[in-house]
């Protein structure tokens, strides 16, 4: 370990996301970080490179019935069928405290219609304090028949266009792994006027109850994360980075320092961390920290020393 | 900060699959409500990954310990069986909204079911304090599964355990002693905790005499926060609103609660 007299305490951590500047490439994931106040006891939230709220919808949603969780090796499955409370509820209850607590907020909105996504997009015009939006694109789309957005390039270049055309907010698509080709679909987002795409979203799995003969989740089919995720999310992030010149925002199974490097090694400019919070709250603060350390180990000045290193 | 590793000092298995924990944390011994739990990390590994919800079952103010009572049921129990004396025990907490220990009435009655008796020990001891008549009820299927019993003895409330084959005290299911045994008239006030049958007909007994009261309820958890929606529960079917038993629970009202054989839990 070499460390000079004249190091600085502290590195320069921060990072462009496209337009977004952050102070550090630390955010933490959708869905697992409520809207920023539960673990307020936990971690300075002003300290994060951006929290990225709960997946919000148009109309108030209730959500999938119990059990909406189990654990895997390794992992968890989860199906909450994005209870929220709406967009409205949001902007008037939430964003406010967010603003006061000087959060750079990421909004993630879900939706089963273009519509429904450029309606929430129109709706946020004119609050202050939205960084970015990032689109939950593993939803169902109902003018096909249910198949997630995600999974069609067609449809995710017209709802990113869609977007953009309504809202001057940077738009960071959130790419589902359950594709037989990430590239495309990474290309797709692009073509739409992504400013920048965030990977991976859960990987679709389930689990039996062998004694009741029955699937565990109320809702049978649920989302995967956690480190059982991690090798699927750099491969693809591997590829897109390889393929796509676009910023990347990736996360899957982070439960490290060293789990966010390699996610930067293959060409991740911001991570975030989710399952990863529920064993170890203080994980976004340690890996700023971590990111710090080994920036002064190693005489960077900047994470883009490192950034796609890894990509052969 | 609600996150510590507590020193383990004393570590017993008191049955075939019920063991105590007793760790050191005096600030968060000096902030535990009865009621209330804590997320347990079982291990420094990624298997069990999750931490596991366990109830406080005692605190020792003075010397600044938490005492857990837990039965092995599955990989994390399991595991966290495994931790010795002197190592050092992984845990977020106190969480959660915990039992009203300002009940109305003076005659109080505690009815636990199995590993349910857990977060009703510490109540105990806490409404003994306030000089409440606390009588306290325990199902167990035999007479080496009433672990809670010498605690119980210390604190120096009633005791009338019940067991499947009556090997201590009242021979049968707790809610029938409950039934055949104790006059309605005499409780003001009933909390409880097991499985949800149990909980079902003690409710249906508290309804029916009008006698309030809360349970403790369980679901599987993730976060312990109220940040990933995990632990959600519908508390009634004409509930337009989940709760998150985290949160807003683990303990409710005896009368919010319809229990239904949907989205259960069992011990
Ligand atoms: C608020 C609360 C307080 C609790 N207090 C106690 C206590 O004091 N003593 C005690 O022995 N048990 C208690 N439990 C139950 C305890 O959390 C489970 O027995 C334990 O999580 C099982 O983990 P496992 O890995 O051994 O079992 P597995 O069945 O292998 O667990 C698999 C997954 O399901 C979850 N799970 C399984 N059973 C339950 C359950 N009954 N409740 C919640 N999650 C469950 C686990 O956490 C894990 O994520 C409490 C539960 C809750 C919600
Ligand atoms: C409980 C839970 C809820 C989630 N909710 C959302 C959501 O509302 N919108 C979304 O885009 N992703 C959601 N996700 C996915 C995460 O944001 C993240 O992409 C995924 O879990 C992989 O990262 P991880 O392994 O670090 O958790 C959720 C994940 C979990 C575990
Ligand atoms: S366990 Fe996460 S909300 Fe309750």
């Amino acid at each position: 370990m070499k460390r000079k007299d004249t190091a600085p305490a502290k590195s320069d951590l921060s990072v462009r996301l496209g337009p977004l500047k952050l102070n550090n490439p630390v955010t933490v994931a959708s869905g697992t970080f409520g809207y920023g106040s539960e673990y307020q006891d936990y971690l300075q939230i002003d300290q994060l490179g951006a929290v990225i709220v709960k997946g919000t919808t148009l109309e108030p949603r209730i959500g999938n019935l119990p059990p909406r969780i189990i654990e895997t090796p390794s992992g968890m499955l989860n199906a909450i069928g994005l209870e929220n409370p709406g967009i409205d509820v949001f902007l008037q209850q939430h964003l406010p405290w967010l603003r006061e607590h000087q959060v750079s907020v990421i909004l993630n909105i879900a939706g089963n219609t273009i519509d429904d996504y450029t309606r929430i997009c129109s709706l946020t015009e004119g609050h202050q304090g939205i960084m970015a939006i990032e689109l939950n694109i593993s939803c169902p789309n109902v003018a096909k028949g249910g198949l997630q957005f995600g999974t069609d390039p067609d449809t995710v270049e017209q709802v990113v266009k869609a977007v953009k055309a309504v809202t001057s907010i940077p738009i960071i698509p959130k790419l589902s792994p359950n594709v037989t080709d990430i590239v495309q679909i990474a290309q797709a987002a692009k073509a739409g006027g992504a400013d920048a795409i965030s990977m991976i979203n859960t990987l679709m799995g389930m689990a039996v109850d062998i004694k009741k003969r029955r699937p565990v989740l109320g809702n049978v089919f649920g989302g995967l994360s956690g480190p059982a995720i991690k090798p699927v999310a750099l491969r693809m992030i591997y590829q897109v980075y390889k393929a796509v010149d676009i910023p990347i925002l990736g996360g899957g199974g982070i439960m490290s320092t060293e789990d966010a490097l390699e996610f930067i090694m293959v060409g991740a400019t911001a991570i975030s961390v989710g399952t990863g919070l529920f064993v170890n709250p203080l994980l976004p603060r340690e890996i700023i920290d971590g990111l710090n350390q080994y920036m002064m180990e190693n005489d960077l000045t900047s994470l883009e020393e490192i950034r796609g290193a890894a990509v052969l | 900060m609600p996150l510590e590793k507590g020193l383990v000092i004393v570590h017993n298995r008191l049955s075939h699959d019920m063991y105590q924990l007793e760790f050191i944390s005096p600030e968060m011994a000096a902030r535990s409500k009865p009621g209330q739990f804590l997320q347990v990390k079982v291990n420094a590994l990624n298997t069990p990954l999750l931490r596991r919800p366990i109830s406080i079952y005692d605190v020792d103010k003075s010397l600044g310990s938490i005492t857990l009572l837990y039965k092995v049921v599955g990989q994390g129990t399991e595991a966290m069986s495994r931790i010795r004396t002197k190592e050092y025990l992984d845990v977020m907490g106190p969480l959660g909204q915990g039992f009203n220990t300002s009940p109305p009435g003076r005659k109080i009655l505690l009815i636990g079911g199995g590993v349910g008796i857990a977060p009703l020990v510490y109540l105990a001891r806490v409404l003994k304090a306030k000089n409440y008549q606390v009588k306290v009820l325990h199902g167990a299927d035999s007479r080496r599964n009433l672990v809670a019993f010498e605690k119980l003895r210390e604190i120096g409330v009633d005791f009338l355990p019940a067991t499947d084959d009556g090997s201590a005290g009242f021979k049968g299911l707790v809610t029938d002693l409950l039934a055949t045994k104790l006059k309605a008239s005499q409780i003001d006030y009933i909390y409880t905790c097991g499985p949800d049958a149990m909980m079902k007909t003690v409710a249906a007994y508290a309804n029916a005499n009008q006698i309030p009261g809360q349970v403790s309820l369980e679901e599987h958890m993730a976060c312990g926060v109220g940040a990933c929606l995990g632990c959600a529960r519908q508390l009634k079917s004409s509930d337009r609103e989940m709760v998150k038993i985290c949160k807003d629970g683990p303990v409710f009202d005896i009368q919010a609660v319809e229990f239904s054989v949907q989205g259960e839990v069992s011990r």
